[in-house]
Parts: structure tokens; C-alpha cells; sequence
């Protein structure tokens, strides 16, 4: 066991899987020269040459459906998009292309191919650099999303994204990359589509993914103190959904608080609380909660921008609606 | 006039590409009267009028090792690949036994095993992908080049410009190529072109910019090979081909955009007409043997109606199949 940063576990995984397999390669912005926007592929262009590590213009369109174009043609193509917001600029390779070629090519095609960078706010970056975009990939039916939590399983689930023969987005957040946490030093892959039930409890259980995971934990400890147990599960997988382990932890506690930092309508929490809504109502003692991003572009001013995001105190309060409590 | 003549290559070579775009020519009229019976439906783009420009092009490749990627008038690159008339009509039939097993239609032609990779729906959008393709080439050192087709609406998308400078700053064996058929659907391409000379353009990335008549198979073919060769070579390159297309943009296409004294301009120059009877004045084909080509491939067409009619409908449970490897 070694402490990693969510950076260095994700270096990891990308250095082990491009020594094992030499059709995989990285491209994208600032990759390699400069060691990655977030130096989440420090070091990898001295070790492996500039045709494994390509630097790329900043034409995210153009090198986003190049890496679909190889990765059908035999490579393996780790896309890093500096952030997910500039990810807009290539919705179209990904949705129309890597997504549907398969299918339109009646099964011919595999389109093996990894898009990750940085998802969701971080601090002080204003309305263009502070989005969650999880709803808009796990909205089309061809892609896998993934939005590993720990460096534990950022390290896992890179490693299965890469190895795996469709397209997989990667949803990482730039306030995670400095996280640290123990990563196994022997190799192992975390698999695609099994969610994981960081903390047990019987009393209520807590629904999230990526970096909201934090104040979900801050939340369950707070509520402990109230003796209240709540079980906390990091989907980790957003496509496929591990709806299983979600209905039996619900059944279990009989409440449920869904949190997700994007925007509430259409996003993956909504779903994922409709989903708790229509399959539990039998055991549901209460509605099910969603404690979103606030349905504003996101402003600049820190205490703004702190007032937009989930906080343990949201999941608290939304705790208490499910809980019938007001002493909490 | 072209800068080749016949002799300059074998006889074989352009009876070979006659009979490619009669095929071509034959399966698109089929084609458009199965849409008219309703056989077909959608969108269903006709590549009457530009055949030699997929054939001379395509004939230039070694498709052992070289891809073609193209747009959704896709019809007549497929056949130039070689892809089985049957499994092409059948596609239109959306029967299982299609080309996409009945799950791409009209504009999603794929033959992996053929190296025809698509059939994109989205203009310009298979220029990025193509540009992907040769890049793999590269990286896998294959010595195959692809050849990227798209109109001349996709001229102006942000995906053509972003793949030129990839190509040329890496040196990818790729050749675009622009089939200017006049008409972005109904946009003269004069209209919204800032530059209409586009070779021009291709040079403005440091790229080589070929320009050739896309009615002469000759030019096509001699142009596509020095291309084909340079590419090869990491010398990425650009073609524009002028051409024009008989029928409309798509099967729902009124054309009040265009007259009909120029459509019919055009088909004076008909392309498989020119090469027709450049052969004939080189002794290299009879009227026998142009009757036996024409009889060919109405019997390929026929049968291939005939396949597409008696095969079946994909059954419900393909609705879930075919989307993860």
C-alpha cells in the first residue's frame, strides 16, 4: 500500500498500461512538453517518446475524432481534454462517432478509445470552467462513464477504461488531482459498472459520485454524531449503473438522498433518484431527496460559488425532510 | 483535356473502372426507383453523375492496406471498394443481411474487411475520424494511406480545417479529397466560399492542393495516383474534384435551386460516357463489349433487388445488439 495523489494514481495507471500495450498513446493538449495541464501525465513523454505523448494543437474537435479514427484503425487512444468544458467543442465525435459506429456498422467496428480530463467546478474559475457534464456522456447509449472518487479507484478504473474495446469518458475533477489516499502497490483493475458502498449504514443511505463523495462522507459523520447511520454508496460507474446495489441498499434503510454537483434538471442524480423513486416505493418511508448544484451559471465570488455546490450542511438539511427530523 | 492518355496505362485498368461506374450508375437508378416503390426509405443521397470520381480515386489505392472513409452519398465509394451490390441494397432494404446488417441505411455503409469505413451523416464529420485512420498508419507503420471524400458543403466545417493542420504538422498519409459537385443541397458553393479556389486553401496549411476534373476519369485517376504516391511518402494532399450530380441532394429534393438546361449541360459531359467513347476511338472497346457490361451489371442490380427483397427483416432483439464490443 502507497499513498497517491488522484494525479499520481491516474500517471500510474497510464505509464503501466502504455509500458504493457504499445498500441496505447496519449493526446491532447499540453501532454506532453509542458507534463499535462493538471501534470497528470507528468514524466511520460520523456519515458515513452513524442509518438506516444503528442502535443496537439488547441483544436479539441479535430483531436478528439482522431482519436475515434485511430482507435477504430487498431490503436488505443487516450484522449486528455484539458477540462470537460472545452469537451463541447468535440459533443459531436464523441455523441456521433465513437458512440454510434459500431452500431451503424452493424457490429463491425470497435471503437476502443478513452476521453478524461477534469469534470466540475473547482474554485475561483467562473460560469465557463465550473460545469459538470456527467448528464450529457451518460445521456447516449454507446458510451461508458466512469468518475473514480479515490486515487484507489482512479488508478483501477483507468486502467479498465483503457484496456476496455469501447468508448469510456472518464470524469476526474481537478480538486481531486491533490487528494491522496492508499493505493495497492500490485496491479489491479477496478471493473466497470460496480458501484461501492465506502460507509454502512442502516437508517438512510446517501447516493453519490466524483468529488461530492467528500461531503457525503462529512454528512454521514455528522449524522453518526446524531446516531444516525447512513449508508454511502460512490457509484463510480455511471454507464452502466449498478442499479442493483443502489435498490438493496434503499430496501435496506428505506430513504434515500441522491447528490450530484451538476445542475438539476436532466442530470445523472435525477435519474438516479427517479430510478430509487420507481423501483423502491414499496419500501420508501419517504420521498427521495436530490441535493444538486443550484441552478445557476457558476459565479466567481468564492462564497458564491461555495453557496452553488453541495455542502454537507445541503445533505443535512435534506436529511432532515427524509429523516421527518427537525433536530438535526 | 486530360494530362494522360489511355496508353499510358493498361488497357485492364480503365475497362475496369468503366464497369465500376456503370455499376455505380446502374445500382443509383435502381436504387431511386426502390425508393420510389417505398423499398427504401429516409434519407437516400444518389451519387448519379460523380462516378468516376470515387472509381478513378479508389482505383489509385491498395486496399489491402489503405482505407477510404467518406460521407452519406456513400453509395458509389462502397461499390468502388468492392463491397457486394446484394449487401449494399439489402442495406437500403434495412434487411439484416445489409452491409450494416441493416442498422446503418442508406448513409452508414461499412465494410471493415474492405477497408470502406463509413458512411458519415454528419458533414465533414468523418474528416477528423479519416484523419485518425491515417494517423494509426503511421503510428503502426502499415504503408497505407486513406483517402478522405467528403462535398463541398463540409468544405467550410471547423473538422476540415482542424484535420488539414493535424495532417500536415504530423505528416499523415491521408489525401482529402472535395467532390465539388456544385450544390452544398441547395447552396451554389460559389455563394459561401470566401476562397473558391480550395486547393488554395489545402495550401495554406503547406499541404499540396490538386485540382482535377472530376468528369474525367483520366485526370482523376492520374491526379489520385501522384497523391496516393505523395501520402505515402508523409506528404498529406488535397483534391478537388469538380463533378455534378444528376439527381437532387436527397430523394426529397425539388431542386428550384438549379435549371434544367443545366443538368442537362452536364450530362453532355457524362463521365462514363467520356471514357466510353475514348475507348472507342482507341480501339480498346466494341459495341459488344460495351453491351456485355451494360447486361452485367443489370443482372448484378437485378439480383441484387431480388437478394434484398427475399432476405429478412433484422429481428426484434437486434434492437439491443451490436452496440458494445
Amino acid at each position: 500500500m502507497s499513498e497517491l495523489t488522484y494525479r499520481e494514481a491516474l500517471n500510474r495507471a497510464m505509464d503501466e498500461e502504455m509500458a504493457r500495450d504499445g498500441n496505447v498513446f496519449i493526446i491532447g493538449e499540453e501532454v506532453g512538453e509542458y507534463d499535462g495541464a493538471y501534470k497528470v501525465s507528468k514524466g511520460l513523454l520523456a519515458k515513452y517518446g513524442p509518438e506516444r505523448v503528442r502535443d496537439t494543437p488547441i483544436a479539441e474537435l479535430g483531436f478528439t475524432g482522431l482519436g475515434v479514427g485511430a482507435a477504430i484503425a487498431g490503436l488505443r487512444p487516450v484522449v486528455e481534454w484539458m477540462t470537460h468544458n472545452f469537451a463541447l467543442l468535440a459533443l459531436d465525435q464523441v455523441v456521433n462517432n465513437a458512440a454510434k459506429m459500431r452500431q451503424m456498422s452493424g457490429g463491425q467496428l470497435k471503437v476502443p478509445v478513452v476521453f478524461r480530463g477534469p469534470n466540475g467546478p473547482a474554485e475561483y474559475l467562473a460560469a465557463q470552467h465550473s460545469q459538470s457534464f456527467a448528464a450529457y456522456w451518460a445521456h447516449v447509449p454507446g458510451l461508458k462513464v466512469v468518475a473514480p472518487a479515490t486515487p484507489a479507484d482512479a488508478y483501477g478504473l483507468l486502467k479498465s477504461a483503457i484496456r476496455d474495446d469501447n468508448p469510456v469518458v472518464v470524469l476526474e475533477a481537478e480538486m481531486m488531482y491533490s487528494w491522496k489516499g492508499e493505493v495497492p502497490d500490485h496491479e489491479y483493475l477496478v471493473p466497470i459498472g460496480k458501484a461501492n458502498v465506502v460507509r454502512e449504514g442502516s437508517d438512510l443511505t446517501l447516493i453519490t459520485f466524483s468529488k461530492p463523495l467528500r461531503v457525503t462522507l462529512e454528512s454521514a459523520e455528522m449524522l453518526a454524531q446524531k446516531g444516525i447511520q447512513a449508508e454511502v454508496i460512490d457509484l463510480r460507474s455511471i454507464r452502466p449503473l449498478d442499479e442493483e446495489t443502489l435498490y438493496a441498499s434503499v430496501r435496506k434503510t428505506g430513504r434515500c438522498i441522491v447528490i450530484d454537483e451538476a445542475w438539476p434538471m436532466a442530470s445523472v442524480g435525477s435519474h438516479v433518484a427517479w430510478l430509487i423513486s420507481k423501483n423502491c416505493f414499496d419500501t420508501l418511508d419517504a420521498q427521495v431527496e436530490l441535493v444538486s448544484g443550484e441552478d445557476v451559471p457558476m459565479p466567481y465570488n468564492h462564497n458564491l460559488e461555495l453557496l452553488a455546490q453541495p455542502s454537507a450542511r445541503k445533505i443535512i438539511d435534506a436529511a432532515k425532510k427524509v429523516l421527518y427530523r427537525e433536530d438535526l | 483535356m486530360s494530362k494522360i492518355a489511355l496508353n499510358d496505362y493498361p488497357k485492364d485498368a480503365w475497362l475496369d473502372m468503366l464497369k465500376t461506374m456503370q455499376l455505380i450508375r446502374t445500382f443509383e437508378e435502381k436504387a431511386g426507383q426502390m425508393y420510389g416503390l417505398r423499398k427504401i426509405g429516409g434519407f437516400c443521397h444518389l451519387y448519379t453523375g460523380q462516378e468516376a470520381v470515387a472509381t478513378g480515386m479508389i482505383s489509385a489505392l491498395d486496399l489491402e492496406k489503405d482505407y477510404v472513409l467518406t460521407a452519406y452519398r456513400d453509395h458509389g465509394h462502397a461499390l468502388a471498394c468492392g463491397i457486394d451490390p446484394k449487401a449494399a441494397m439489402a442495406e437500403l432494404f434495412g434487411k439484416v443481411t445489409g452491409v450494416s446488417r441493416g442498422k446503418g441505411g442508406s448513409m452508414h455503409f461499412f465494410d471493415a474487411k474492405r477497408h470502406f469505413l463509413g458512411g458519415n451523416g454528419i458533414v465533414g464529420a468523418q474528416i477528423p475520424v479519416a484523419t485518425g485512420v491515417a494517423y494509426a498508419q503511421r503510428y503502426q507503420k502499415t504503408g497505407g494511406v486513406t483517402l478522405c471524400f467528403f462535398g463541398d458543403g463540409a468544405f467550410h466545417q471547423g473538422a476540415l480545417h482542424e484535420s488539414f493542420n493535424l495532417a500536415r504538422i504530423w505528416n499523415l498519409p491521408i489525401v482529402y479529397v472535395v467532390e465539388n459537385n456544385q450544390w452544398g443541397m441547395g447552396t451554389n458553393w460559389k455563394k459561401v466560399s470566401a476562397n473558391p479556389d480550395f486547393a488554395e486553401t489545402a495550401k495554406a496549411y503547406s499541404m499540396k492542393g490538386y485540382v482535377c476534373d472530376g468528369l474525367d476519369i483520366l485526370d482523376v485517376y492520374h491526379v489520385a495516383r501522384e497523391a496516393v504516391a505523395g501520402a505515402r511518402n508523409g506528404e498529406p494532399a488535397f483534391i478537388e474534384a469538380s463533378t455534378y450530380r444528376y439527381k437532387g441532394h436527397s430523394m426529397s429534393d425539388p431542386q428550384k435551386y438549379r435549371t434544367r438546361e443545366e443538368v442537362d449541360a452536364y450530362k453532355q459531359r457524362d463521365a462514363i460516357l467520356l471514357l466510353k467513347s475514348r475507348l472507342e476511338a482507341a480501339n480498346m472497346l466494341n459495341q459488344e463489349e460495351w453491351d456485355t457490361i451494360v447486361a452485367l451489371c443489370e443482372t448484378q442490380v437485378d439480383e441484387s433487388v431480388e437478394f434484398a427483397e427475399k432476405s429478412p427483416e433484422p429481428a426484434p432483439g437486434e434492437l439491443f445488439t451490436d452496440i458494445f464490443a
